[in-house]
């Protein structure tokens, strides 16, 4: 019976491999084929994807799965380790000679230096207000572009009419660094703390709407065809049909929109304020502070990072039956 | 077949869902389907008329790109008829609706639901209680063999138990006409056959209308009543055969005399129509 594995369904998203027992209460008609075994191509889709945990369907592969992802995973980790490593390794070396040729290091603090600023604003409480700051900011901007930019993505999506009338707006300003933003946001807001969160807002807008309208698009007809037939009604083919098969790619935008913000923030945050990580970042350059300068950068690495990382986690639960797809 | 003998059984435990008697009546009036208009139109379907009587498995068949689905689609109410309408239990078709489940050729179930939630769809979106999805799901989930597939999703199943869900959640919905879409092209033929058995038992236990569309002349003539031949692009009507093949059918009946004599009668015509259609794709 190899009819499944003819007909690959469509949406088959990364794949973890999942075994139902052939067994007694398998009808006649169709037994249940054999599954494909958790080849080499599946594991490397599975790292590549953000290298996210096996679904349900995978553990009752037993320990095949597991043995295998945690290959993977430990694939990923010693490479990824030894290139850090050696990226270290080198920075060291650059720094402690003050290389100079053509690119100037002179002036670049070695690890050991960087570390120790690290460990010095770890117990620094005021650090800790720069990072709660620019996460509200960050919090406050990034909702609202999610609200608006997943709801403006449907009507695109949907509606010849709205994709027309929105369309010149969003290709004109998509472009559109944060930095040009800053002006214009300063002259519009009443207050800092609101252009900073607008031009947070716009970074991660174009992202989201983008990807939620190419999602919109791409629902396969014929699913809202099955959905009207049934006695769907507009409101619940949206919430049943359209919404889940665009979700793949809205989460893409939301992810892509949360590391936009994340330096459309930056920008903002340089302007205005005494409190952020980007303003702590370009105050250590007023400051002639080159470690901290470096700290900074990595903190926003890190929290840009995290964020997008949890982005993706709240989506996981609803991302279910794509990792259940063979 | 252990799992659709009881069938009948099984369709009684949830009393008053056979009352499809009588319903299921669909007059196709006059209806042409055009494409585009001015000197870009494209007729899909010459007028055609045809009469289903309640209860009928009437099989639409010809070459492919005729017009079978375009014509189909009509009486799902997916294509407005350029002229003409269809007329569904004295209801002129507006739109798709429940009354009118659909099976189509693949992938059409929703990959974000397990197989339980996919057969409830209909009665859920229609507002019924809990315990009513419950007892539904189980009807329909037992009717298919697929009970212990009920939390999986679709992309776990293969295909031919995908269009068993598919079969399912359109019946579950209690529709007075069931319309399938060349709904086992896509399966392996021992896998097609057996779909075909089960379809039959599940339509017998039903009494409900179905215009299942095929260019399959075996298929057709195992399971029809009644066999509408359409003629190549543009498509119309061309033959109407009755099958008088006794039931319940097995597949053994298609060494029969009889069988033989339908297949020749129903080749004789469509051979004209491919030679047609080859003719006007090769010009
Ligand atoms: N939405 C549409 N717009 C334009 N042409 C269409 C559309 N749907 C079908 N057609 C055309 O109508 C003809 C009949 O198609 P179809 O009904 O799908 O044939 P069949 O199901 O018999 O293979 C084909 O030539 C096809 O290209
Ligand atoms: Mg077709």
């Amino acid at each position: 019976m190899q009819d499944a594995l003819k007909h690959k369904v469509a949406y088959a998203g990364p794949a973890s491999v999942s075994v139902e027992p052939a067994s007694a209460a398998t009808p006649p008609a169709a037994p249940s084929p054999p599954r494909a075994h958790p080849g080499a191509r599946e594991e490397t889709r599975e790292t590549r994807a953000g290298g996210r945990p096996p679904g349900i369907g995978a553990a009752r592969t037993g320990l095949n799965a597991v043995t295998a992802w945690f290959q993977a995973k430990a694939y990923g980790l010693v490479v990824g380790t030894i290139g850090l490593a050696l990226g270290l390794g080198l920075w060291q070396v650059l720094s402690v000679n003050k290389v100079n040729a053509f690119i100037n290091f002179s002036n670049v603090p070695r690890p050991g230096l960087v570390f120790e600023a690290f460990v010095k604003q770890a117990f620094n409480p005021v650090f800790y207000v720069h990072i709660e700051v620019s996460v509200l900011r960050i919090a406050a901007g990034f909702l609202t572009a999610a609200v608006i930019g997943i709801a403006l993505g449907t009507l695109m999506g949907r509606s010849k009419f709205g994709a027309a009338l929105f369309a010149p707006y969003i290709e004109i300003m998509r472009p559109i660094p944060a930095v040009a933003w800053i002006p214009l946001a300063i002259l519009m807001w009443p207050t800092d703390e609101a252009s900073i969160a607008f031009i947070t807002f716009l970074g991660a807008l174009f992202p989201i709407v983008i990807n939620t309208m190419q999602g919109v698009e791409q629902t396969p007809a014929v699913l809202v065809r099955a959905a009207k037939s049934l006695g769907a009604s507009p409101l619940q083919i949206f919430w049943n049909v359209i919404l889940p098969a665009a979700l793949p790619s809205i989460v893409t935008g939301l992810a892509v929109g949360m590391g936009v913000s994340w330096f459309s923030l930056l920008a903002g945050e340089i302007i205005s304020g005494q409190y952020g990580i980007g303003y702590f970042t370009w105050n250590a350059y007023s400051l002639v502070d080159y470690p901290d300068i470096i700290v900074g950068m990595l903190v926003t690495g890190a929290l840009g990072t995290l964020s997008t990382a949890l982005v993706r986690l709240a989506a996981h639960p609803f991302l279910k039956w794509q990792r259940r797809a063979r | 077949m252990e799992h659709v003998v009881s069938l009948t059984d099984r369709l009684a435990s949830i009393g008053g869902r056979r009352s499809s008697a009588g319903r299921g009546h669909i007059r196709v009036d006059g209806v042409a389907i055009t494409f585009g208009s001015g000197r870009k139109a494209h007729h899909a379907v010459m007028e055609t008329s045809l009469d289903i009587k309640p209860g009928e498995f009437v099989c639409i068949l010809g070459p492919s790109g005729c017009g079978k689905s375009t014509l189909l689609s009509s009486i799902a109410g997916y294509v407005r008829p350029s002229s003409g309408e269809v007329i569904v239990d004295n209801v002129p078709v507006r739109g798709p609706g429940p009354e009118r489940g659909m099976v189509f050729q693949q992938y059409s179930l929703f990959p974000w639901k397990t197989i339980r939630e996919n057969i409830v769809f209909g009665p859920k979106v229609a507002g019924r209680p809990k315990a009513e999805l419950e007892a539904i799901g189980a009807t329909f989930l037992e009717m298919v063999g697929l009970a212990k597939f009920a939390q999986s999703y679709p992309a776990e199943l293969s295909g031919g138990m995908q269009q068993r869900v598919g079969i399912a959640r359109a019946l579950a919905n209690s529709p007075s006409v069931l319309l399938m879409d060349e709904p086992f092209g896509a399966l392996d033929a021992q896998t097609r056959l057996m779909m075909q058995e089960s379809l039959l038992e599940i339509w017998s236990a039903f009494g409900i209308t179905v215009v299942f569309v095929t260019h399959d002349v075996d298929e057709a003539i195992f399971l029809a009543d009644r066999i509408v031949i359409m003629s190549a692009s543009p498509g119309s009507v061309i033959a109407d055969l009755k099958v008088t093949l006794p039931r319940p059918r097995s597949q053994d009946m298609a060494t029969t005399d009889a069988f033989m004599e339908l297949k020749r009668a129903c080749h004789e015509r469509i051979r004209a129509e491919s030679l047609k259609a080859f003719a006007q794709q090769s010009q």
